[in-house]
Formats: structure tokens, sequence, C-alpha cells
């Protein structure tokens, strides 16, 4: 019986460990990276060509993504919105959760999915076919030159990607509310405007989804630096990538809100 | 894929992003607080401000003239002292009288203006003495119930 509960509590307390370790070790990686960063700006080329593969990459899910959720939003919004005869609001409702919420969370967990994934199974099977211990044979450390344009460019990539939903959803709303149901068009932007207060939406939104884009990606080079040299260690490391990216936005993410939008 | 196309749909990216990042500040939002500027501060005393918020807009005739920039607890007069931004083109008389409205049944609270006859008109610092706080409905309901009380028995007489 006390045996059984000090298992339990022991499998508590690795677990607790665990966690801290894990995010012990994204930090020390992150700073790491950050340290080793200068060769990113220096040769710009690289770090453009890694925003190529998880910015431009990713471009087509957020864009489409950012419209269907713009479009429900309108109209679920309408909805609700009309049963109370303030139908027009729909604009404001639209924005106002796009900006706050939904256009840097989402985009985010898109952005883990599509481009962390991508970025940690790339590094992990550079390990794994032991490219990394031969750049460190010439001399080249791995993580100025392998690491530190992914980071930049996923870092670099996630506001605008989160601006880009953001703005497709609003049109997405506004192609359900005003095209389709017929809400007049004056009042749907002109509540959006009165309501939507740029420094304090929409700059938050674009410091949120900062945010966001430094933890994927930390997240994702961390997992494919750290990831196993084999076949399963790769996989697994992909799915940890996208499995603690999309806790560590949600987590930031009340946080953040927390801070912002306590008033 | 070859370094041109690279850096063109990079630079095609990135210019998406800021077009968006303007869209979302100048169509979808808009820019508070920054757009007043030139602006001269006045202040007000009342004895109810109801759910008036810093940052409420300062409207006279419904146009939008200012915003409250402060809202603080006076201890000397025991009622709320309101500071206003007021747009620097439009001067107010000194007897101008200001009041805490609802703009709806449900809208936000906002200060109304209404400018009075003097030829003086308001400064930088200078206080508005005739205000008007917001009503608050328990308190209408309560008068309205004592005026009623006052009249029944006259009313019964007759």
């Amino acid at each position: 019986m006390l045996e059984g509960l000090l298992g339990s509590l022991r499998q508590v307390g690795a677990m607790t460990l665990e966690i801290a370790e894990g995010i012990g070790a994204v930090l020390v990686f992150l700073v790491l990276t950050l340290r080793h960063s200068a060769t990113s700006f220096r040769r710009f080329s690289l770090t453009i060509r890694e925003m190529f593969y998880s910015g431009v990459m990713s471009l087509i899910i957020i864009l489409v993504s950012g419209l269907f959720v713009g479009m429900v939003l309108g109209l679920q919004g309408y909805e609700t919105l009309q049963t109370y005869g303030s139908a027009e609001s729909v604009g404001t409702l639209v924005a106002l959760s796009l900006t706050r919420e939904l256009g840097p969370v989402v985009s985010a967990l898109l952005f883990a999915s599509r481009a962390g994934s991508a970025i940690t199974a790339e590094i992990g099977l550079m390990k794994a076919t032991e490219q990394l211990s031969a750049m460190e044979m010439m001399a080249i450390n791995p993580i100025a030159r392998v690491i530190g344009p992914r980071f930049w460019g996923g870092f670099l990539a996630m506001p605008l990607l989160s601006a880009m939903f953001t703005a497709m959803g609003v049109l997405g709303g506004y192609v359900i509310a005003v095209i389709v149901i017929g809400v007049d068009s004056g009042a749907f932007w002109s509540q959006m405007q009165g309501a939507v207060d740029v420094m304090h939406d929409v700059v938050n939104s674009m410091i949120k989804s900062a945010v966001f884009g430094l933890a994927v990606s930390a997240i994702a080079t961390y997992q494919g630096y750290a990831a196993a040299p084999t076949a399963e260690g790769v996989s697994g490391a992909t799915t940890r990538t996208v499995v603690s990216s999309s806790l560590a936005i949600l987590a930031l993410d009340l946080v953040l809100t927390a801070i912002m939008f306590k008033g | 894929m070859n370094r041109a196309t690279l850096n063109l749909w990079v630079g095609i990216f990135v210019v998406a992003g800021f077009v968006a990042i303007l869209f979302l500040t100048f169509k979808v939002g808009s820019i508070s607080g920054a757009n007043l500027g030139d602006s001269y501060k006045v202040t007000a005393h009342f004895d109810n401000i109801g759910g008036l918020k810093v940052k409420a807009p300062v409207k006279s005739s419904g146009v939008l003239v200012g915003r409250v920039s402060a809202i603080r607890f006076d201890t000397k007069k025991y009622d709320a002292l309101v500071t206003m931004q007021l747009d620097r083109r439009i001067p107010f008389s000194t007897d101008t009288t200001a009041s805490v409205l609802t703009s709806g049944i449900l809208g936000e609270q906002y200060v109304g203006l209404d400018t009075g006859g003097e030829s003086d008109n308001l400064k930088e610092g200078s206080e508005i003495t005739h205000t008007q706080g917001a009503l608050v409905l328990e308190k209408l309901i309560g008068q309205f119930f004592i005026s009623k009380s006052q009249e029944a028995p006259d009313a019964g007489r007759k």
C-alpha cells in the first residue's frame, strides 16, 4: 500500500523533473543558438533560404486556413449576434478574436506542424547521416551554420505569417458577412475600426506571434539537434516537436493574454 | 532552386507580410490617442462617472473632439476628477457643460460637451465647472418612488 503510494509519487516526481529538464535544455540550447547567430546575419542568404522553406512554403496552408477560420467566425458570429439585433458587430467580433487570439495562436500551431516538424526532421536526418559531425570535422560549427539560420528564418517568418493569417481571416469574415449575408459594408468596417486599437490589439498580436515564433523555432531546432541518430529517433523527435510546441504555444498564450488584456 | 528565385519568393513573402500588417493597422484598426497629438488638457469634477473609462471618447454633438486621459478620485472634494485631452483646433467656451452620457442603451460611456455663451475659451489646464454626472438607474428609480409617494396623498385628497 505504502510502497504503491511511494511508487506513484516517485513517478510524479520523475515526470516533473523530466519536464523541467526538457524546458531547461531548450533554453540552454536557445542561448547557445543566440550566441552563435552572427553567421545567420553575416551570411544572410542562409537565413533567407530558411525563410523560404519555413515561411513561403507555409503560405498556402496559412492563407487558406485564415480564410476559412474568418468565414466560420463570420457565420457563427452572425448567427449569435443576429438574435441580439446587432448583426453589424460581426466585423468587430471577427477582427477582435482574430487579432487578439486566433491569428497568432492558430497560425503558430499550423507553423509548428508545417515548418517546425520539417526543421526537426531535416536536422535530425542530418545528424543521423553524420553530416553534422562531418561539419565539425571541417571546423564548421553546426550550430552557427545549420541551427542558427533555421532558428532565425522561423522566428522572422512567424509574425508575417500571423499577420497574413489575420488579414485573410478578416477578409473571410467580410466575404461571409457582407457579400453572402448582406450586412452593411460601412457598418462592418467602421464598427471594426472603432473597436480594434492598433497599440492594444495589433501590436500585441505581433508580439504574441513573435514569442510563439521564438518558442517553436527553439523547440524545433533543439529536438532535431538532440534527436537520437536513428530512424525512430528522428520520427520521435518530429512528434515531440509538434506536441511540445503546441503545448508551449497555448501555455505562453495564456501568460501573454493575462499580461496584455487584464483590464 | 537557384538563388534569384529564392530571393524573389522571400521578397514576395516579406512584402505580403508587411501589406497584411498595414491592412491590420489602417483598415481593421484605428490609431487612437496618436491622432490627438496637438491637444490641450482640461479637467472636470463629476459626482459620479458611472462606467467611464480612460481613453473613452469626448464628443460634442456626437463628433469626437478628444479623449479621457485620466480618471482619479479627488480626496478633497470626494468626487471623481476626470482629465480630458481635447483637440487644439476646437475651442470651447469657459462655461461649457460636460456630462457623462451613454451611447445607445447598452453602449459605452463618453463625455459630452455642450459649449456655452462666454467669449473666453478653455485653455490648457482649465477646469470645466458645469458638469453633470452619469445617471444611476437605482437612484433614478428611488427618486421616482419618492416623488410618487409624496404625490400620492395629494392625489387621494383630490
